[in-house]
C-alpha cells in the first residue's frame, strides 16, 4: 500500500494527470448514474422503438442548449394533450344522444423561428358512427383562421403543411408558406418573421353517441430538443449517448485488462520453463503480429455474431499474443536472474508458485501504465466497429450513433451536433485515460522521470 | 504505449562470425527473414480460412448459389418441360450433388481447408458475389489488385511524411529540451489515443462542411480532368484532409517517444565526449544519435505502418476514398463473403509485405546483422 501512496504523491506533480483522473472519476459517476436511472432493458426498448415510443420528438434536431449561443432563438417542442388535462376541455349534451365537446389549446410562442411542423394526433372513443370535428387557430393579434372540418377516426392523425385545403386556403388569406410558417407569421412580413404572443387552437367536436368522446394531441414540432437532440429516428441522443459511457468503459476496461493480464502470465510462463516453451510463445507471437485484427473481426462480425461480448472476447483472444511480450519477456529475462528466485527455488516453491508470487508482481509498475494507455484503444476500436456497421445490434453506443450520423450524412447536411457530441466523449474518454497513463509511464519508468 | 515500450528493448548481444562478406550476409538474413515471414502469412491466411468458414458458413453459400443456379436452369430448360414436378424435383437434387462433388464440397472439411489455403495464397479468391471491379469483372483478386494502388498512394505518402517529419521535430525539440515547443508537444502526446478516422470527422467538419475549403471526400474531382497535371493536382488536393487526419492522430505520440529516446541516448557518454572535442552539433546528431538508434527507430516505425494498415477500412470509408479498405467495408454492407475474405488475405500479405521491407532496410543499417552474428534469431 505504501507503494501505491508513493505514486499518487508522485501523480499529483502532474496537472494532466489530475485532470485525467478527473475525467475517469466523472465517466465512472455519469456511469454508474445512466445504469441506475435507465436500467439496461428500458434503454434497449427505448432505443429500439419505433414510432409509438418517438412520435412527439422532432427529427433530426440540435439540443436547446444551442440556443444560449444564438441571437435567433429556435423553437421548442410544444405538446399539449387533452387526455392529460393540458387544453380546456367543455363537453355538453345535445339533443338526440349528441354531444359537443370543446377542446382549447393556448399557448404561447416567442421563439425566433418557424415551429418544423404542427400535427394533431385525434383519440376518439365511439362505437359506430366517428365523431366530427372543426378546427379553428387564433393568432395573438385576434385573426381567426379555419383549419378544417372532418371526422375522426381512432388513431386519426391531422398534419397541417399536408393539407391541400388549408394550403390552399392560407395561400389565399396569408401567403404562399408552409402551415406551419403561415399560421405563426407576422401579416405582411417578408421574409416571413414569427409573431410572438399567445395562440390557441380549437377543435370542436360532434359526437354521434352517448358515450363518445374525443381527445386530441396537438404537437407543434420545434427546431430544438432536450440536452442531446435527436436523431433521424426521432430518438433522444441523451439515452445513446449517456449507455455509451458504461459500454465504453466496460469494453476498454475489460478488453485492456484481458489482454495485459494474460499476455503477462504467458510471457512469465515462458521465461520460466525457457526452451520449447518460450520459443513456441514466441513464434506464436509473431504469427499473431502479422494477423490483421480489424479484418478478422470484420469477419467475425459479418458471419457469426455482433455481440459487443463476442467482439471482446475475440479482441483479447487476438491480444493475447501481443507485442508487448517481448517487452515483458526483456523484463522477466533479468528477474529470473535475480537471487531471491533461486532462493525461493531452495526452498522448494513449485513452478506456477514461482512465476506467480515471484516473477509476476515485478513487472506490476510496467503494467499499470500499459493498462491506462490501453483502454482508450479498445474503446476507439469499439467505436470503429460500430463506425463500420458491426456495433452491437442492440446496445446503443457512441461508435453507433457516430455511425448514424455518418450514413444520413450528418456533415453535408450540417447536423453537426449528432457528429460532435459522441465524437466529444469519445475523446474525453480517451484523453482522460491517456493523460494518466502517459503520467504514470512517465512516474514508473525510470527512465523518462524527469523527461 | 506498446509502441515506444518495445523502443527500448535491449537486443541481447551476439557473437560476431568470421569472414563471409556483408552482402553474404544481409543475404543471408534476408532469405531467413523472408522464410519466417512465409511461413507467418501461410499460417495467418489458414487461420483466416478457419475463421471464415468455421461452422461451414462460406460452404453454405456455395451451395445456396448452386443450388440456385441449378434450379434455374433446369426450370427454364425446354426440354425438361414436360417433366413431372416429382422429377424435376429429383433431376435438381441429382444435378446439385454433381456439382458440389465437381466443387469438392462434399469432401471433409481439412481437406477442403488446405485447397483454400493453397487457393488463398496464390491469390486464387473465387468470385464476388455481387461486387464487380471497375472493368466489370466478378474475379475478387481483380477487384481487390485494382484498388491497391490507391491505398499504397494514400498511406504510403503519409507514412512517410509522418517518419520524417516526426523524426526532424523530436530531433529538434530533443535539442531544445524544456522549452515551450517541447512541452506544448508532451502535452498533446496523449491525444493520440484517438485514431485517424476520428480526427478525419473533425477536419472534414472543419474544412470541407464549414469552410468549403476541401473536397469531402474521394480521389479525384468528378468528372476527372483530362490533363495528368491537373489529374494529379485534383488527387493531391483530394489527399490533403486524409494525409492530415493520419498525421495529426500519430504525430504527436511518436514525437513524444522518439525525443525521449533521443534524450535517454544524448546522455551517453560517447555523445558527451564527442559534444566535448567540440563537434558541431549538426554532426553530434547525425553521427552518435541517430546513427546507433536507427534500427530501432525503424523497429518502431514498422509498428507504426502495422497499426495504420489495420485501421484502412474505417479511415477510407470516412474519406470516401477509392482503396482496398473501402472495398472491404462495401463487401461488409454486401456481405459479400469472398471479397472480404480475400480482403483479409491481401491485408495479411501487405502487413508481411511491409515488414520484409523493414526488415531488410534494418539488416542495411544494424550493424549487429551486417558486420557479424546471424539474424536467423527472430
Amino acid at each position: 500500500m505504501g507503494s501505491l501512496q508513493n505514486t499518487l504523491r508522485e501523480l499529483r506533480r502532474y496537472p494532466s494527470a489530475i485532470a485525467g483522473i478527473f475525467v475517469i472519476l466523472a465517466l465512472v459517476v455519469f456511469s454508474a448514474y445512466t445504469v441506475i436511472t435507465i436500467p439496461y432493458e428500458e434503454a434497449i426498448t427505448l432505443w429500439r422503438g419505433g414510432a409509438d415510443i418517438w412520435y412527439k420528438l422532432p427529427r433530426n434536431v440540435p439540443p436547446t442548449w444551442v440556443n444560449t449561443f444564438r441571437a435567433k432563438k429556435l423553437p421548442e417542442s410544444i405538446i399539449l394533450d387533452s387526455a392529460q388535462g393540458q387544453a380546456e376541455k367543455t363537453k355538453e349534451a345535445m339533443s338526440g344522444g349528441q354531444n359537443m365537446v370543446n377542446l382549447t389549446y393556448t399557448f404561447d410562442f416567442n421563439a425566433d423561428d418557424f415551429p418544423r411542423a404542427l400535427v394533431i394526433y385525434f383519440r376518439p372513443t365511439f362505437d359506430e358512427k366517428s365523431p366530427f370535428v372543426s378546427i379553428t387557430w387564433s393568432t395573438p393579434d385576434g385573426r381567426e383562421i379555419r383549419i378544417g372540418d372532418f371526422a375522426v377516426e381512432e388513431g386519426s392523425v391531422f398534419r397541417f403543411e399536408q393539407d391541400e385545403r388549408l394550403q390552399r386556403r392560407l395561400k389565399r388569406e396569408v401567403g404562399d408558406y408552409p402551415a406551419q410558417v403561415a399560421l405563426f407569421m407576422q401579416p405582411e412580413s417578408d421574409p416571413p418573421t414569427p409573431l410572438k404572443g399567445t395562440y390557441s387552437l380549437n377543435i370542436s367536436a360532434v359526437t354521434f353517441e352517448e358515450e363518445a368522446d374525443v381527445d386530441a394531441e396537438f404537437i407543434a414540432y420545434g427546431k430544438v430538443y432536450g440536452i442531446a437532440g435527436t436523431d433521424h429516428a426521432r430518438r433522444d441522443l441523451k439515452i445513446a449517448l449517456m449507455w455509451g459511457a458504461p459500454v465504453a468503459l466496460a469494453f476498454g476496461l475489460l478488453a485492456a485488462l484481458g489482454t495485459t493480464i494474460t499476455t503477462m502470465i504467458i510471457a512469465a510462463f515462458g521465461v520460466w520453463f525457457s526452451g520449447w516453451v518460450d520459443d513456441l510463445i514466441q513464434r506464436v507471437t509473431e504469427v499473431n503480429l502479422m494477423l490483421p485484427l480489424l479484418p478478422i473481426l470484420i469477419m467475425v462480425g459479418t458471419f457469426y455474431s455482433r455481440s459487443i461480448w463476442i467482439m471482446l472476447g475475440v479482441t483479447i483472444a487476438l491480444g493475447i499474443f501481443g507485442g508487448s511480450i517481448k517487452t515483458y519477456r526483456a523484463i522477466f529475462l533479468q528477474t529470473r536472474e535475480s537471487p531471491y528466485i533461486e532462493a525461493a527455488q531452495a526452498y522448494g516453491a513449485g513452478d506456477v508458485r514461482i512465476v506467480m508470487r515471484y516473477l509476476v508482481p515485478r513487472i506490476i509498475p510496467v503494467i499499470i501504465p500499459q493498462l491506462v494507455t490501453l483502454i482508450p484503444t479498445y474503446v476507439f476500436l469499439e467505436a470503429s466497429l460500430a463506425v463500420l456497421g458491426l456495433g452491437d445490434p442492440i446496445l446503443p453506443t457512441w461508435g453507433k450513433v457516430i455511425q448514424d450520423s455518418l450514413a444520413n450524412g450528418a456533415l453535408f447536411k450540417g447536423l453537426y451536433y449528432w457528429v460532435l457530441e459522441p465524437a466529444g466523449l469519445l475523446m474525453f474518454t480517451g484523453l482522460g485515460f491517456a493523460m494518466v497513463g502517459f503520467a504514470l509511464d512517465r512516474v514508473f519508468n525510470p527512465r523518462l522521470r524527469g523527461l | 504505449m506498446a509502441e515506444s515500450s518495445l523502443t527500448f528493448d535491449s537486443v541481447p548481444a551476439e557473437k560476431p562470425a568470421k569472414g563471409s562478406s556483408t552482402l553474404a550476409r544481409v543475404g543471408k538474413y534476408t532469405l531467413v527473414r523472408g522464410v519466417a515471414l512465409f511461413i507467418t502469412v501461410v499460417i495467418g491466411v489458414y487461420l483466416t480460412v478457419l475463421i471464415a468458414n468455421m461452422g461451414g458458413y462460406v460452404d453454405d453459400i456455395r451451395r445456396g448459389e448452386i443450388q440456385e443456379q441449378v434450379s434455374i436452369r433446369i426450370m427454364n430448360d425446354p426440354a425438361l418441360k414436360n417433366l413431372p414436378v416429382e422429377e424435376r424435383r429429383k433431376r435438381i437434387a441429382e444435378e446439385v450433388a454433381l456439382e458440389e462433388k465437381r466443387l469438392g464440397l462434399d469432401q471433409p472439411f481439412l481437406i477442403r481447408s488446405f485447397r483454400f489455403l493453397r487457393n488463398a495464397l496464390t491469390l486464387h479468391l473465387g468470385r464476388a458475389q455481387l461486387m464487380t471491379s471497375d472493368s466489370g469483372s466478378r474475379q475478387v483478386r481483380l477487384i481487390i489488385l485494382e484498388r491497391l494502388p490507391t491505398t499504397l498512394l494514400l498511406f504510403g505518402t503519409s507514412n512517410l511524411l509522418l517518419f520524417f517529419i516526426s523524426l526532424s521535430i523530436a530531433l529538434g525539440l530533443s535539442r531544445k529540451y524544456g522549452s515551450l515547443m517541447d512541452r506544448v508537444f508532451v502535452a498533446l502526446s496523449p491525444s493520440s489515443a484517438a485514431p485517424g478516422w476520428f480526427y478525419g470527422i473533425f477536419l472534414i467538419l472543419v474544412f470541407a462542411a464549414l469552410l468549403h475549403w476541401l473536397p469531402f471526400g474521394g480521389m479525384v474531382d468528378a468528372p476527372p480532368p483530362k490533363d495528368p497535371l491537373r489529374y494529379a493536382l485534383s488527387v493531391a488536393k483530394h489527399m490533403v484532409l486524409p494525409v492530415g487526419a493520419l498525421l495529426l492522430s500519430s504525430i504527436f505520440v511518436s514525437v513524444y517517444s522518439w525525443r525521449t529516446f533521443f534524450l535517454i541516448y544524448s546522455s551517453e557518454d560517447y555523445v558527451e565526449m564527442a559534444r566535448a572535442k567540440g563537434l558541431p552539433d549538426r554532426m553530434v546528431e547525425r553521427r552518435y544519435i541517430l546513427r546507433p538508434t536507427l534500427p530501432t527507430i525503424i523497429t518502431s516505425f514498422a509498428l507504426t505502418l502495422i497499426s495504420l494498415w489495420t485501421g484502412a477500412p474505417i479511415f477510407e470509408t470516412i474519406f470516401n476514398w477509392p482503396g482496398l479498405g473501402r472495398t472491404l467495408f462495401q463487401a461488409i454492407g454486401l456481405f459479400d463473403t469472398a471479397v472480404i475474405v480475400g480482403s483479409t488475405v491481401i491485408f495479411a500479405y501487405l502487413l508481411a509485405a511491409t515488414v520484409f521491407l523493414l526488415d531488410i532496410i534494418y539488416a542495411l543499417v544494424d550493424p549487429r546483422v551486417r558486420i557479424g552474428g546471424s539474424g536467423g534469431s527472430s
